[in-house]
């Protein structure tokens, strides 16, 4: 029986008690998919990327929503990789969420965006970087947070540019994801008048993380790989499983630097970056991790900051309000980057600059001085909204 | 003889006019160093090696020490102002950012940016009274001119906290834009303004109601919008006029603040931050950290008069009469 508290009783309790206690819930929708181990000794094999960052973006949120009654509470759904991927998002709509952080592949990530179910749904890419998700394959409840692949070329196009090396001599993997990668690099080479001199292949997929011997080897294959070649500047490698590009370093024909995805790479976080309070954001993830924090999770963070600074700032919890500030003019995220961040509204991509980071030091940050736009800077990286191909289905 | 006389009076001149001069101090957030500097010459006058990462900076109501916040050293070191070296250390202030003395000089707020939290410390000696749990990455911090008040902004939360400071519980906090930097109360004690550096804007805020009255954004022709960035705040002598540094834009915003709106925009360095205001109320002076360089303003005119060097990624200054 509810017995009515007495007028007393309920003075002596503190002003938020009064209203009940917002909650924001967001369902972490990932699966274990096998990746590459890294080439390079020193960067440890990590197995928990993204869902940390989303930990402590929660954990961010929290802090703040104690002071003005709100709750974000995160689910983990990790499945392992032969999970059914379509049956459990089912279960996760039909249970009445419909805030996502898709921790998941191309393939996964639409079959889920296509339930009749995730129609009113609003889901954060956190993981995939195609272009073709953003153009012909794009869909009206994915945002896109991570940079594309486009993005990134641009990124490195910019500066390539800036520095006056524009003659690029293409390395590439032959895997999927290399091709995508690759495409984007051409782009960028025709956007920024830079020329590709010379365009190889490079297939290896056999290999152990460690061996006793094999640097002999490293050292032959890479000089043979490079000489030959027309006059170049810049190497620019895409090996997105990290099969060879780590040994292009100093072990090319011609000593030129290397580009792309080892050497100076172009990515939303960097183990390096400190600037714009980002030391904070490093610091507070490490102490929660025990471990750096990588580029996904980077972006799982910001999947659930989005989330909570859109509750915090309209004080709604259901999708459409929701949806529709995170797609308005007002809505601006601050992450470390200087400058605030938005979605644009062609293809739901994040906005944002990038960072050119080297091995071990930070070296620019893309959109580089210079390069205009007439609305926002950062629209002079990747496809900008006159030669976006999503059109969304009305 | 004669001429004697000559050297003599204009020694006399000389010495009023140095007399007449503040000393500046500039905390290089790069160097570990306090640099010191003449008013009028813009010279410098020495550099103080403090600990690691200086970047807050205060000096005491009346005026005979600078507290210095060393991020990277958990401790805030104090200057004395009459031999212009280090006297004292208050250890055991995590990660300290921002600093802010009440009127009085008693106490020291401090915003520990790590810990979400504002430390309390008594000034004569050394002492911490209490901690405020507030928002994520903490930073600006302002005392009531009735010094029952002192507003801290989070960052992460992008709000500011009306803290009572006898009792140092949270009155109210004001939701402003994105990742606030300095709080700062009118002369007359009646607004507080909050600059928010990714949100572009200063929220005006009034300190009874704690109601935001305005939001003051700026624009520069040909500036790019997302470069203006507020963070330092300050009000001229008189209170007629708010100096509101715009970080990116390298600009300092000239508001009225009668009618909250901008009036003029000086071009300074490269990201100007922090500022101090001459003791005669006559210039500004603004430390811009991508240029490594102190910019003094012509209050009158609204020129600028000259910028110096002064150490790598120049945070804040203080200027003593």
């Amino acid at each position: 029986m509810f017995i009515a508290p007495s007028a007393g009783w309920a003075q002596s309790q503190p002003a938020a008690m009064a209203t009940p206690i917002k909650h924001l819930r967001i369902v972490y929708l990932g699966k274990r998919y096998s990746e590459p181990v890294p080439l390079s000794l020193l960067d440890k094999p990590v197995y928990d990327k993204g869902i940390q960052g989303a930990r402590v973006g929660a954990a961010d949120n929290n802090v703040t929503g104690k002071f003005v009654g709100q709750e974000t509470d995160l689910t983990e759904d990790i499945l392992p990789q032969n999970g059914d991927i379509v049956a459990e998002a089912k279960k996760v709509f039909a249970a009445g969420n419909s805030l996502i952080v898709a921790d998941l592949e191309a393939k996964d990530l639409l079959a889920v965006a296509d339930l009749p179910e995730a129609k009113t749904a609003i889901i954060l890419d956190i993981r995939t970087s195609d272009d073709d998700l953003r153009q012909e394959q794009c869909r009206a409840n994915v945002f896109h947070l991570a940079p594309s692949y486009a993005m990134r070329a641009d990124a490195l196009g910019q500066f390539l540019l800036y520095k006056r090396w524009q003659r690029w001599f293409l390395i590439h993997g032959t895997k999927p994801a290399d091709l995508a990668y690759t495409a984007a690099v051409k782009r960028a080479a025709s956007r920024f008048g830079s020329r590709i001199v010379a365009e190889r292949t490079y297939a290896y997929s056999a290999r152990a993380r460690t061996t006793d011997t094999g640097h002999q080897q490293t050292e032959q294959q890479m000089a043979l790989l490079t000489q030959s070649v027309p006059a170049y500047d810049v190497i620019f490698v895409v090996d997105m499983d990290e099969v060879f590009g780590e040994y292009l370093l100093f072990n090319s024909f011609d000593p030129r630097p290397v580009v792309g995805t080892q050497g100076l790479i172009a990515v939303a976080w960097h183990r390096s970056f400190e600037e714009y309070a980002g030391q904070e954001m490093q610091n507070r993830f490490e102490k929660f991790a025990h471990r750096t924090m990588t580029e996904r999770d980077y972006e799982g963070w910001l999947a659930v900051r989005i989330f909570g600074e859109a509750l915090l700032r309209t004080g709604a919890t259901d999708t459409k309000s929701l949806r529709s500030y995170i797609l308005s003019d007002e809505f601006n995220i601050a992450a470390y980057k200087g400058i605030g961040l938005s979605f644009r509204k062609w293809d739901l991509q994040l906005r944002q600059p990038i960072l050119l980071a080297g091995p071990r030091a930070l070296v620019s940050i893309a959109p580089i001085a210079g390069f205009l736009h007439p609305k926002y800077l950062t629209d002079s990286l990747g496809f900008d909204e006159p030669e976006t191909k999503c059109h969304f289905a009305k | 003889m004669r001429l004697a006389l000559s050297i003599a009076l204009s020694a006399a001149i000389l010495s009023s006019q140095a007399a007449l001069a503040a000393t500046l101090f500039v905390t290089n957030e790069r160097d570990n160093t306090v640099t010191v500097l003449d008013s009028e010459t813009l010279a410098i006058k020495k550099i103080i090696q403090v600990g690691a990462r200086p970047r807050g900076i205060v000096m005491s109501p009346d005026h005979d020490e600078i507290f210095v916040c060393l991020g990277d050293d958990n401790r805030i070191d104090v200057i004395d102002t009459k031999t212009l070296s280090v006297s004292r250390s208050i250890p055991n202030v995590p990660d300290p950012e921002l600093i802010a003395t009440d009127p009085k000089g008693e106490r020291l707020y401090v915003a520990n940016e790590e810990q979400s939290q504002v430390t309390v410390i008594d000034r004569a000696t050394g002492k911490i009274v209490g901690t405020v749990a507030v928002g994520g990455e903490p930073e600006g911090l302002a005392v009531s001119p009735d010094l029952k008040t002192v507003v801290n902004t989070s960052e992460l939360a992008s709000m500011a906290f009306f803290i009572n400071v006898k009792t140092l519980k949270i009155e109210a906090d004001v939701l402003v834009d994105q990742r606030p930097r300095v709080a700062q109360y009118t002369r007359d004690g009646k607004q507080v303004w909050v600059s928010a550096e990714v949100g572009g804007t200063v929220s005006v805020i009034d300190a009874r109601t704690r109601v935001i009255i305005k939001k003051i954004g700026f624009d520069i022709p040909g500036v790019q919008p997302e470069l203006i960035q507020p963070v330092g705040i300050l009000f001229s002598s008189d209170g007629k006029r708010a100096y509101v540094a715009l970080s990116h834009a390298n600009h300092v915003a000239v508001v009225d603040t009668k009618t909250l709106m901008p009036i003029a925009y000086v071009l300074v360095g490269e990201r100007p931050w922090h500022m101090a205001l001459d003791p005669n109320g006559t210039k500004l002076y603004v430390a811009n950290g991508n240029t490594n360089d102190l910019t003094a303003i012509d209050l009158k005119t609204l020129k600028p008069i000259r910028s110096v060097n002064v150490g790598h990624l120049p945070w804040g200054v203080a200027a003593m009469p």
